[in-house]
């Protein structure tokens, strides 16, 4: 490590008090099988901060009507806490509007909206389709579905044995039947982050639009789209220490304007008669119905949360984890880390020799530790790396170095039981 | 750890690591894969069969050791039974590892009695009973692959 991130590390270590932060989290001074809860399953969901709660609490408390309907006091209230929220998401990624801040269901939603609603104007016959090969399936399966509607064509960009996307391979896939490129910010399932800014660059140089997974980019390191230049940028609320059923797609805004609906409902149209529709403005012609309004006020809570801590901060702790982590596993014998990018998120996918990973989701679970063991909704990825499924312990902005410990500690139990 | 120990026994360990039966039947009357999409646990049971009866019955394929081990009892306990019988032995095992009366005593279920402690660990019961599915539809003989979902 460099003279100068040493610095920079022990400065956080200072500002970052994790034995603090751990008090937010009410979840964490639970025990699981009479063990305290290790909790290493962050990219399938975070844990909720008190602030989280208590705003649920509050907005059921004291806020709750519906919002963009009513005249009356409670109506204004919601409504108040439900836009504001979408300014507070605007300012947390960059965008330039609120108009571009769509709230959805989840990542997952996010990428249906765009492949339906972009993707059926403007993609045709014989036209192509950009994918990675370390997609989860929400980011392959949409555009599968539109390929085969449309005739088009998708492309998988390959990775290395390090799990990195080939950019060269990628600069050849580019060409004039390129309409959408799709790749996630990090892999849920091995850590890898993409370099997304120059992949963007490049598929606007072949005259591309650009969606881009956020899902586990958002939790890890500062976000700023207009910087990334991506066309849309689609994240999940639960990712993020907020409630799960609420999720973002950011959009720019001249794209947003001319695309149809998603959905048809409430909340999307300006005015219905039985012979035409005006839809309503931005964002809301892409909220269709009674939003999950409750989810939107705790996703603002939860970015106001990460906020004070500062995202810069959590992205160093969790830095700093990973690189703890990556090393202390490598001491245990028969131990294989899948993924290896020079540029990793906080994830760490792992196979044990002569043990199958569903056997050491169940003999660490008794141990109090809650990681993820299977595909991680990447089956052709499990392909390309030749294992049937993975352990995987992934980082948050709570863990310490001492549940690293805890881990290998029952890996080591593991080995026990099965030689 | 008891609970841990009541559910990787010694005969699943050791079934785990030796598992009878683990070939392909060139002779196999019928041939079907199981899958389990959640845990990737993925086999193909083979069975010849001689009228209603199991002459003979193998499996390849990976999985976790709950469903390794559940294929390797299966295939030698049902091997030379008959059909019903081995339907019979399926709901046996089917309650044993989701904590019924399973009404037979620990020497009658013989090796089966190895996954009682299954029952304890929900979330391993389509482990332990995929085998026995895959061999299910064999003996049914309308389908060539089954899974858990």
């Amino acid at each position: 490590m460099s003279r100068a991130l040493h610095e920079v590390g022990s400065s956080v270590a200072e500002r970052y008090d994790v034995s603090r932060i751990r008090e937010d989290f009410p979840i964490l001074h639970r025990t699981v099988h009479g063990k305290p809860l290790v909790y290493l399953d962050n990219a399938a969901t975070t844990q909720k901060p008190n602030a989280v709660i208590d705003r649920i609490v509050r907005y059921y408390t004291e806020e709750n009507a519906n919002v963009h309907r009513g005249v009356h006091f409670l109506s204004e209230l919601a409504t108040a806490a439900y836009e504001g929220a979408r300014t507070t998401v605007k300012n947390f990624i960059g965008a330039r509007s609120e108009k571009e801040i769509v709230f959805t269901r989840g990542t997952t939603e996010g990428i249906n909206l765009v492949a339906h609603s972009w993707g059926r104007g403007h993609v045709g016959e014989g036209d192509e389709i950009i994918i990675s090969a370390i997609e989860h399936h929400s980011n392959i399966v949409p555009w599968q579905i539109l390929c085969e509607e449309k005739r088009a064509k998708l492309r998988v960009i390959p990775v290395n044995d390090a799990g990195e996307v080939l950019v060269d391979e990628y600069a050849k896939m580019l060409n004039d039947r390129t309409r959408i490129v799709a790749f996630g910010h990090a892999s849920n399932a091995l850590g890898t982050i993409n370099p997304v800014k120059k992949m963007t660059a490049m598929a606007h140089d072949a005259g591309a639009i650009v969606v881009i997974d956020g899902a586990q980019g958002v939790p890890h390191r500062p976000i700023d789209v207009q910087d990334l230049d991506s066309d849309f940028y689609a994240f999940s609320g639960h990712k993020v220490y907020a409630p799960t059923g609420i999720g973002v797609l950011y959009g720019k805004e001249a794209l947003l304007d001319a695309m149809p609906p998603y959905q048809g409902g409430g909340d999307m149209i300006l005015s219905v008669s039985f012979e035409k529709t005006t839809y309503n403005a931005l964002p809301y012609k892409f909220e269709a119905g009674t939003p999950h309004i409750e989810g939107v006020v705790a996703l603002a809570a939860a970015l106001d949360y990460i906020g004070t801590l500062g995202i810069e901060n959590i992205s160093a702790h969790e830095h700093d984890l990973l690189t703890y982590a990556t090393a202390r596993l490598q001491e245990i014998e028969g131990l294989r880390i899948i993924g290896t990018a020079r540029q990793k998120a906080s994830v760490i996918s792992f196979v044990l020799e002569g043990v199958h990973p569903h056997d050491i989701g169940t003999v660490v679970d008794q141990e109090g530790i809650a990681i993820r063991t299977g595909h991680h909704c990447a089956q052709p990825l499990m392909m390309r790396f030749n294992v049937p499924a993975t352990g995987r312990a992934s980082f948050g902005l709570y863990n310490t170095r001492e549940e690293a410990d805890a881990l290998v500690s029952a890996l080591r139990r593991v080995i026990e039981v099965f030689r | 750890m008891s609970d841990l120990r009541e559910l990787y026994q010694q005969v699943i360990l050791d079934h785990n690591r030796n598992p009878r039966n683990f070939k392909e039947l060139p002779n196999a009357t019928r041939r079907v894969e199981g899958f389990n999409p959640l845990c990737g646990d993925h086999y193909t049971v083979f069975v010849q069969l001689d009228g209603d009866t199991i002459r003979d019955v193998s499996f390849i394929g990976n999985g976790c050791a709950i469903s390794k081990a559940s294929a390797s009892v299966m295939s030698s306990t049902v091997k030379g039974k008959k059909r019903a019988e081995a339907e019979t032995l399926f709901d046996t095992f089917h309650k044993l590892v989701t904590g019924g009366d399973a009404g037979l005593s620990e020497a009658e279920l013989g090796r089966l009695a190895a996954f009682s402690g299954v029952s304890e660990f929900p979330a391993r019961v389509k482990c332990a009973t995929l085998a026995w599915h895959t061999l299910r539809t064999a003996l049914e003989g309308e389908r060539d692959s089954v899974t858990t979902e």
